[in-house]
Order: C-alpha cells, then sequence, then structure tokens
C-alpha cells in the first residue's frame, strides 16, 4: 500500500469525525436557538415551605446558604413574639433562655410602646427554620427562609432540594434569584437589593 | 405549571392585604418616627465567561502539552492548576461531568433553556477529544487531575477484569440520563466522590466517600476515571475518531518493550502479529459469526430486562415515592417519613395530581429503562465482537479510547530520550 494512500479504518474515522462535527453543531444550534439564554440558581418558595429544619443540616455549606429573612413590612411588632420566645418562656427578655433561635441570631430591641422590632443577624443565622415556624402558627408570617446567594456555591443539583419534603426548591432565573413574601417584594429595593 | 401554585399564593395573599384585619396583628403604625428597616437581598455573582475562557485555554493548553510539547511534567502543572481553579476555587459545579444531567433534562424538556456554560462546559471537552484525544481527562478536568495526584504504587488490573470493570461507566450514563430526563435526580452529582473534598464540606458519609476511592486511587490509577466516570463514555467514544492520537514515540516504534508496562491505565497496546494464519483460524470465525447472530437477541434481552428493572428504579423518583406513601396511608399502614404526606397536606397539595404524576413517571422509566437496557447490551455484543476481531498491529500503541494522555510513557521511549537528547541514539 502506498505511504499516502488512507487505510479503509483512517477514512472510517474521517468520515465519523465529519458526522460527530455535524452532530454537535446541529446540536449547539438548537440549544442556541431555544429562547432566551438564562442561568438558574436555587431558590425555595417560602409558601410551600414547612419549616421541617433541613435546610440546617441539608446544605453542603456549613452553616447553611439558606438563612431566615424578615419582612419587616409584614411585622406586627409583637412584644410577645412567638418566632422569637419559647413557647414556654418565663419572662419576655432578651434572655437566652427565652430565645427560640439557638443561636441568638434575632436581636430584639425595645422601638415604642407596645412595639419591639426583631432584626435577623445573618452571620449567625444557621437556617433552621424554628423562628419561621413559630411566626407563621401565631403570628403574621413575617419572618421566612431563603437562599442566600452571596452564599450559595449553586450545586448543580442542591443537596437540600433533594430532601426537602414539600419540594419547596426549584431552579429560578439568576436575574429574578429570591422568592419573598409579597409584602416583603414589595417593599424592598430593585436593582441591587434584589 | 410550576408558576400555578405561586400565583395562586400571591393572590391569595393580596386578598390579605386588602382586606387589612387577615394580619392576625396588623402592622403598627409608629409615632416615634421609626422607619422600618430594608432587607437587602445579595445579588447573584458569577463569573462564567472567565470559566468558559479558562476551559477553552486549559483545553488548548493540554493538547499542545501532550502532543506537542510532550512534556508530563507540564501536564501535571496544568492538572494541578486545574485542580485548584476548576476544584478548589469554583467548587467544582457545573462540570463538564455533571452537565450531561442538565443536556437530558434540557432534551426532555424539565427546563426550558441551557445556560451557555453548561451547553459550552458540556461541548468542548468532546470537541477537543474529536481532535486531540482524551486531553481533557489528563490535566483540566479537576476530579481526573486529584486521581493523577494520587496515584502512589500501580497496580496491574488483570485484562478480564478491566473489560468487565469498564462496562459499569456505561450502565451508569444510561441510569444518570435516565433519572435527570424524568425530572427526579443528579445521580452524578449525589455520588461525585470529589465534590465534597473540593468545598472541603459535607457529611461524614461525604468524606468517607472520597477518602475511600482516593485510597483505592493510590494503587488503581484512576478508579474513577476508568470505572465510574460516565462522560468518559462520551469522551471515548470521540477519542475513537481523534484526528491526533497521542503516540508513545515521537517517530517510528522500534518494538523494544520498554514501554509495556509503562501505563498505569493498561492503555498500552501491544503489537499483535498479524497475517495469512488469523485470517483462516477457523474458531475464531464460528465464535463471530455466534456473536453476530446474538446481537438482536442481546438486544431483546437488554430491553426485557431494563423493563423490569425500569419499575424497581422509579420507585426512587420523590414524586414516586410521595404516591407509594399516599397509597400505603390509604391502607392504613404508617409510611417511614411522614413528613412529604405532612407538607402536602399543609400545602393543601392534589393528592389525584401526584399519583397521576407517579404513574406517568412510572411509564416513562419504564420505557426508558427498556431503551436503555437494549442499548446497552447491543454495545456489549458490539465490544464482544470488536474484542474478537483483532486488526493485526505493528507497534506499541495508545488505545485512543483509554489513554488519557497523561504523558507517563513518554519518558519510556528511547527515541524520546534521544530526541530530548537525554541519551544519544544511533540509528
Amino acid at each position: 500500500m502506498p505511504e499516502n494512500k488512507k487505510t479503509r479504518r483512517e477514512v472510517l474515522r474521517d468520515g465519523g469525525r465529519l458526522l460527530a462535527l455535524a452532530g454537535a453543531g446541529a446540536a449547539l444550534g438548537y440549544a442556541a436557538g431555544s429562547g432566551k439564554k438564562r442561568e438558574y440558581v436555587w431558590q425555595l418558595d417560602p409558601y410551600k415551605c414547612i419549616q421541617c429544619g433541613k435546610c440546617a443540616t441539608e446544605c453542603v455549606l456549613e452553616p447553611s446558604a439558606v438563612k431566615c429573612v424578615h419582612a419587616f413590612a409584614m411585622c406586627g411588632y409583637c412584644e410577645l413574639c412567638t418566632g422569637y420566645f419559647e413557647p414556654d418562656a418565663e419572662k419576655l427578655d432578651t434572655a437566652a433562655e427565652n430565645a427560640l433561635c439557638p443561636t441568638g441570631a434575632i436581636k430584639r430591641s425595645f422601638v415604642e410602646d407596645p412595639y419591639y422590632a426583631y432584626v435577623i443577624d445573618e452571620a449567625l443565622c444557621v437556617g433552621c427554620g424554628k423562628c419561621v415556624a413559630g411566626c407563621a402558627k401565631f403570628g403574621n408570617g413575617s419572618l421566612f427562609l431563603q437562599v442566600r446567594h452571596d452564599r450559595c456555591v449553586n450545586c448543580n443539583e442542591c443537596a437540600i432540594a433533594k430532601k426537602c419534603p414539600a419540594q419547596a426548591f426549584s431552579r429560578v432565573p439568576a436575574d429574578q434569584p429570591y422568592l419573598l413574601k409579597q409584602a416583603a417584594a414589595k417593599k424592598s429595593e430593585p436593582g441591587k437589593a434584589e | 405549571m410550576r408558576l400555578l401554585p405561586i400565583i395562586f399564593a400571591v393572590l391569595l395573599t393580596a386578598c390579605r392585604l386588602g382586606a387589612g384585619e387577615e394580619f392576625r396583628f396588623p402592622p403598627p403604625e409608629f409615632e416615634s418616627g421609626y422607619s422600618l428597616p430594608q432587607t437587602t437581598h445579595p445579588a447573584v455573582s458569577s463569573c462564567e465567561i472567565v470559566d468558559i475562557a479558562l476551559l477553552a485555554l486549559a483545553l488548548l493548553a493540554a493538547g499542545f502539552l501532550a502532543h506537542r510539547a510532550r512534556s508530563r511534567r507540564g501536564l501535571v502543572a496544568l492538572a494541578v492548576l486545574s485542580l485548584l481553579y476548576f476544584g478548589f476555587w469554583r467548587q467544582g459545579c457545573v462540570c463538564p461531568v455533571g452537565s450531561i444531567q442538565n443536556v437530558a433534562l434540557f432534551l426532555s424538556g424539565g427546563i426550558a433553556s441551557l445556560p451557555i456554560v453548561v451547553v459550552v462546559f458540556f461541548i468542548l471537552p468532546l470537541l477537543f477529544a474529536l481532535f486531540h484525544g482524551r486531553t481533557f481527562c489528563a490535566a483540566v478536568c479537576p476530579l481526573g487531575a486529584v486521581q493523577e495526584l494520587a496515584l502512589w504504587k500501580p497496580v496491574k488490573v488483570p485484562e478480564w477484569l478491566e473489560h468487565i470493570l469498564g462496562t459499569l461507566p456505561y450502565v451508569f450514563l444510561a441510569t444518570a440520563i435516565l433519572f435527570a430526563a424524568t425530572g427526579g435526580q443528579f445521580l452524578i452529582c449525589q455520588y461525585d466522590p470529589f465534590v465534597s473534598l473540593f468545598r472541603l464540606s459535607g457529611k461524614v458519609s461525604a468524606l468517607a466517600g472520597w477518602g475511600a476511592v482516593l485510597f483505592v486511587c493510590l494503587f488503581i490509577g484512576r478508579a474513577y476515571c476508568r470505572f465510574i466516570c460516565p462522560y468518559g463514555v462520551l469522551l471515548k467514544a470521540c477519542a475513537r475518531l481523534a484526528r491526533k492520537r497521542i503516540t508513545i514515540t515521537p517517530d517510528e516504534c522500534i518494538r523494544c518493550r520498554l514501554c509495556e508496562d509503562a501505563c498505569p491505565y493498561n492503555a498500552i497496546r501491544i503489537p499483535v502479529p498479524g497475517g495469512v494464519e488469523r485470517k483462516t483460524a477457523p474458531r475464531e470465525r464460528k465464535i463471530l459469526a455466534a456473536l453476530i447472530l446474538l446481537l438482536p437477541v442481546l438486544a431483546t434481552l437488554g430491553a426485557l430486562a431494563g423493563g423490569r428493572l425500569g419499575v424497581f428504579l422509579a420507585a426512587k423518583h420523590p414524586a414516586v415515592k410521595l404516591a407509594e406513601d399516599i397509597n400505603r396511608r390509604n391502607l392504613g399502614e404508617t409510611p417511614k417519613d411522614n413528613l412529604p404526606l405532612i407538607a402536602l397536606r399543609i400545602n393543601r397539595g392534589d393528592e389525584g395530581q401526584v399519583l397521576l404524576r407517579a404513574e406517568k413517571i412510572r411509564r416513562q422509566m419504564k420505557a426508558g429503562a427498556a431503551t436503555g437496557g437494549a442499548i446497552l447490551l447491543f454495545l456489549l455484543g458490539m465490544k464482544l465482537i470488536l474484542l474478537t476481531v483483532r486488526p493485526p498491529r505493528r507497534d506499541y500503541e495508545a488505545d485512543p479510547a483509554a489513554c488519557v494522555a497523561c504523558g507517563r510513557c513518554y519518558e519510556y521511549c528511547p527515541r524520546e530520550q534521544a530526541r530530548l537528547k537525554i541519551v544519544p541514539f544511533d540509528n
């Protein structure tokens, strides 16, 4: 066989490569033509959340990327906040034994009689949802959980989503990465804040 | 469909706000001049353009180092850099291996569009494999890099075992596509042994997982790449068609046998004597004929077995699990994990919908698994056929499918040493 002539195998291989390239091209074209290109991030729907506590334990991060968010516009500023106090709290003060939050991430401060403000310290919050459950049960439901995108590493499959019993997690467009409760969404600033 | 409950919830809340007294404790009117604090929501930060550019750059560099420079040292350095950036800095996601599932989910209509970064991460290494072979595995993939660096005392896996274990990635790929396409789970990500290493976090089971895999990789080179990696299946297919193959020797092979044991990944093929006597070997011809006739039988068997297996696989799907829990509760039993049922009740979910969806997933799984089983066993038959026809081979060659372009064999070749002027070589 002359040196410059291709063997049958080589011809087959070249043909196969051309076919594969054509296939890849077609696939790329199809993917490119399929509407608007969007990046996705994970978020949880607070209206589906049942505060099971798995956000705190299932996230690949320690502590979790899920944190409690406070919609101040929905808050009743109650003196007896069921998101803040243990159900059998001895006294309505900021002593640790009376507080529901296991990490002391909720700061309670007096505003005016009879109102108290509750502010989340996100650095301490572990996303256990205990306060969310308390507020939802007897209060206005102004506390709710959200994936915080300064922490979330956006796993290809969210480890919490896999375990969420309410299937509250979904991929949402990265330009609208939060699913806030309505009153909170209305009040919060568009642009950088969102 | 996913939006419906959200819209519903939004409407409900709007009604509540309109009514005003629906808040148990109406938000107060402050007299002291207190103004409501604003909750800020940190934006998503991503640098996918940088990721895409670095991936392309790393693939180009790997091709250059493996084919032109023939430098193992360079490849190892690039692997370290890739491990640091794609592994520890980017923390793994999205990676080409995992992107298979996003593509499957997109093609099955599970997500509306594929992010550009996913498309590029899926297709670019395959395109490069069509030209350069598996240089992605050599020095770009962080999973490959960590195993490449871990290999300490290579143990040769016997050929028969290599062939048997080598079928596992095909099975894993088929199962992963099936699960991703039915919108269930991303198995590749769940069973990714190294992602928790890259994140330096995770549960004890994850720690034990990557610990165990790394321990195995001390002795069995790239155990994950060879016997698990589903992306490797696609890369192998592309690498078989590669324009440039990894060559052990920079010029002509002198069949000195020095490279015979150089490869820890069983990728070096030794010369096979060819000629007239092989063509007439009657026993092998009979086996070949039998195998070709067996192909349709194998495919049918695969379809039947897959169909059976599909029912079993479907039971792992969360939606199917929930439906089974509902059925069990209706029969008066208490399911082990009650939370999904409680969540369904609290959120006033429609149980009929759940049951219907589960039935649909069962059907899809069964059909998908039957198809997958048929394809898998057909491929197995093809593999057996390829094992019987051994074309004569003159030289020591790297098998383009098995070779991950690590570059170990280069320095075993006296021709290479002559090229680098380490030893004088006399033609």
